[in-house]
């Protein structure tokens, strides 16, 4: 009778420990869910938030560069030049972001850099995001632009994984061989390819809204 | 060796690859047609359809138009009936006439892809083309009658 009533007394402290598990879990849950995307994947996350925004910021510098930000214009005109100033001609973004009509982005720009200055630049793949997700960057404060990129319904819907893949993505790459004429982006390839990684792999923190 | 489909026929050029399209169109085939204008993409002079899109081909080399279908406007019809030249005639659109080849060019994308393009449709499609006469106004009046012509429809790529 003693040895039965242990027995329940350990069951009742099994059960309390799985009810109190369960409650653990809802709670992770729901924060999960505040901060989409990008903790559900269990990836090499160690997070630290101030690791993770002071490597935004140099992340930042570079995405609001010129090379970046003029194909991530926050109207349907891509932006031109190191004063990002609107592209002559007003070609449109189109649904796909290749342009429309006659004024379709390959039309111009060829598979590589046209020599010369003033000449379009070039790659395979040269297009503005579509108009279904245009993924802004022109106007973005850091806190807003690092939110949008871990937000899978905002960011092409890549996961951890391929955002990371995204730093070594042909066009991201071109920002880097700008053809003449035109400034680089603030930090190397390289540099910009460390603080992407460690801002996502640190949590993809965003820095505090000025 | 390049090999270009011009206005449905090929020929075998001994070019170098980089060399401009236009440089090949108007000097080793002589298709003079075509007119080269800035020589950076930035006029629309130079228009020609490759695989039916609206290139500029002062900045398109020889090698991405190897093996490809180019129509330059001595090839957008046989007997100059196309409904935009039709259209371009009855509308008396050319003063000097040096850019409208290109002009007629990016025109026929839109009409292919757009049978009954606004005033908005033809501003995106023509933006890019740039006339020092000034015909602007006559080639949108143009483009209208093309469209009317053609009935509304779009042509095949």
């Amino acid at each position: 009778m003693k040895y039965e009533n242990q027995k329940t007394g350990y069951e009742k402290t099994l059960i309390l420990f799985v009810i109190s598990l369960a409650i653990t879990f809802m709670a992770l849950g729901l924060n999960v869910a505040k901060t989409p995307s990008i903790s559900k994947i269990p990836t090499k996350i160690i997070k630290d938030s101030l690791a993770s925004v002071t490597a935004f910021k140099k992340v930042y510098r570079v995405l609001m560069s010129p090379r970046c930000m003029n194909c991530h214009p926050a109207g349907d005109i891509p932006l031109q030049g190191d004063d990002s100033h609107l592209h002559t001609m007003s070609p449109k973004r189109g649904s796909e972001g290749k342009g429309l009509y006659a004024m379709k982005c390959a039309n111009c720009h060829q598979p590589g850099n046209s020599p010369g200055l003033h000449t379009p630049p070039g790659n395979p793949n040269w297009h503005l995001p579509p108009a279904n997700m245009k993924m802004i960057f022109q106007g973005r404060s850091p806190d807003q632009l690092a939110r949008q990129i871990v937000d899978k319904k905002q960011n092409g819907h890549k996961n951890l994984q391929q955002l990371i893949e995204h730093a070594d993505d042909g066009l991201v790459l071109s920002a880097w061989n700008p053809g003449e004429g035109r400034t680089k982006p603030p930090l190397s390839h390289s540099e910009f390819k460390r603080a992407w990684i460690e801002w996502l792999n640190k949590g993809g923190y965003a820095p505090k809204k000025l | 060796m390049i090999s270009l489909t011009v206005n449905q026929k090929t020929y075998q050029l001994d070019v170098d690859p980089e060399m401009p399209l236009l440089w090949a169109l108007r000097e080793v085939i002589g298709l003079t047609g075509t007119k080269f204008g800035c020589g950076v993409a930035q006029c629309g002079a130079c228009v020609v359809h490759l695989n039916g899109e609206a290139i500029r081909s002062c900045v398109t080399k020889c090698d991405r138009a190897n093996h490809q279908n180019i129509t330059t406007i001595e090839g957008l019809s046989m007997d100059n009936s196309h409904p935009l030249q039709l259209a371009w005639n009855e509308e008396n659109v050319p003063q000097c006439g040096y850019c409208h080849s290109g002009q007629i060019m990016s025109a026929a994308v839109l009409l292919r892809e757009n049978p009954n393009p606004t005033d908005r449709d033809i501003d995106d499609a023509m933006a890019g083309n740039i006339c020092r006469c000034g015909t602007y106004p006559r080639i949108r009046k143009a483009i209208h009658l093309a469209a009317k012509l053609n009935g509304g429809k779009g042509n095949e790529k």
